[in-house]
């Protein structure tokens, strides 16, 4: 997975938001979002207790304790607000949030989410992923298209231990996106050269299409 | 400054057995004077509340090598190695909890609630065991409140009442700790007189901290660092 189709996929990610939006951004990939923005302005809310996270500080202006829920130092945006755990989840569990993106170790063929332990492996870490699954209004997914051993990241059943009974909306690739309804899962943007039946091929799922490939 | 004592007082405070609520995210809002104060008790078969084991070595890390840990109850506890291991050599038991959930379990242990419902983890592995119930055709899980028989916070002002304010996003676990325990101590950088304190300023209010214990550590480059204060 080169730095170029992880910044494809923010990209894209980030002209789903729009001004205004109220948004928590999960590790890995969605951490880039911010980036590719441009004049939008969006609240990013931090679950251990900031709305209105700003980029990383200058080195002389770090402190350990205004940090992101990666762990990493931030600053704040004009208009931020601190909170307590709690009220943080108040806002996340209680649907006060736009949009959540997420990265995923799984999403199946409705939607369903599978984004915090490995079958087989110890499971010592949710922190707030299930909240976010359960609260937010909408999920979009940015991950790579396939996990680093070749599987495909969409499936038409969960293999992995589900996060709960949220559904994501969308997922974004870095060859396609894909939204979900309960009727299944629909490509509705190819994002890369791949033919229709290429990208089936390396999906887990199958998809309809409102388009047809040329 | 009738609440301000020396951390020397935690030994007669802390009893073998005991739950205590700690707060901290990763290392913001750590009460560092506080843990390497009991890392040096000869306490056991604790059980501790907070959404990490904080890092390698650091912050509640250093409690992995004291073996006085019976129970770790928390949200995040892969990002320090040495939890894994002693999970893994059956040497800790732990108890995970989606973040959002291990916040409002103890609010409510707090707020004389016993428990409550949500949907933060319906149907998922960490529901097993618990009561489901539909609510408006959607499934909830009945989690319990969590109380503590002593609160280590960590804040960066108290005034002499022990009315406290945080640092930034170091307010995190630590105002619901306050709530949630039969004893609460909290590690400040700082005590003013009272009324120096904005009312409006103040998180968490006097009457839920008992004792008030001065930090040993300050902050250099944004970091914290033991000054090796005897407070």
């Amino acid at each position: 997975m080169t730095q170029g189709s992880r910044i494809k996929i923010a990209k894209r990610v980030a002209q789903e938001l729009s001004d205004g939006d109220t948004v928590n951004l999960g590790v890995g990939i969605p951490t880039l979002i911010p980036d590719y923005l441009g004049d939008k302005k969006v609240d990013l809310q931090s679950e251990n207790g900031l709305l209105g996270m700003g980029p990383t500080p200058d080195d002389e202006n770090i402190n350990m304790d205004l940090i992101s829920a990666s762990k990493h130092p931030i600053t704040m945006e004009i208009g931020a607000s601190i909170f307590d755990s709690s009220d943080s989840f108040v806002m996340i569990r209680g649907g006060h949030i736009d949009v959540a993106v997420l990265g995923a170790l799984q999403v199946d063929q409705f939607g369903e989410i599978a984004n915090w332990a490995i079958p087989g492996k110890d499971i010592l870490g949710v922190g707030g992923a299930m909240d976010l699954v359960a609260g937010a209004r909408r999920i979009i997914i940015a991950s790579t298209h396939q996990a680093k051993d070749g599987k495909p990241k969409l499936v038409e059943k969960l293999t992995f231990p589900t996060s709960g009974n949220g559904r994501a909306d969308m997922l974004v690739t870095e060859h396609a996106v894909f939204q979900f309804s309960a009727k299944g899962t629909e490509l509705i943007e190819k994002l890369s050269d791949l033919s229709l039946e290429e990208l089936q091929k390396i999906t887990g799922a199958t998809f309809t299409c409102r388009f047809i490939d040329k | 400054m009738s609440k301000l004592i020396k951390r020397t007082e935690l030994s007669n405070l802390i009893k073998d057995g005991d739950t205590l609520l700690v707060g901290g995210f990763g290392l913001s809002g750590t009460p560092f004077t506080l843990i390497d104060e009991l890392a040096k008790l000869d306490k056991k078969k604790l059980t501790v509340i907070s959404n990490n084991l904080g890092e390698k070595d650091k912050g509640l890390g250093i409690l992995l090598h004291t073996g006085c840990l019976k129970k770790a109850v928390g949200s995040y506890f892969t990002s320090n190695r040495d939890a894994v291991n002693e999970w893994s050599k059956g040497n800790l038991e732990i108890e995970l909890v989606p973040q959002g959930t291990l916040a409002e379990r103890i609010r409510c242990g707090g707020a004389g609630i016993a428990g409550f419902y949500t949907k933060t983890a319906a149907g998922t592995k960490l529901a097993e065991g618990k009561e489901e119930r539909v609510f408006d055709g959607e499934t909830y899980i009945l989690e319990k409140a969590i109380k503590g028989d002593v609160s280590l916070i960590k804040a960066l002002k108290a005034d002499t009442k022990g009315n406290l304010v945080y640092d930034h996003t170091g307010r995190n676990f630590n105002p619901v700790m306050a709530t949630a325990g039969k004893i609460v101590i909290a590690e400040v950088q700082e005590i003013v007189e009272a009324g120096e304190l904005s009312p409006y300023e103040i998180t968490t209010p006097h009457v839920y901290v008992d004792y008030l214990v001065m930090s040993n550590y300050v902050k250099v480059g944004g970091r914290y660092v033991d000054a090796g204060k005897q407070n």
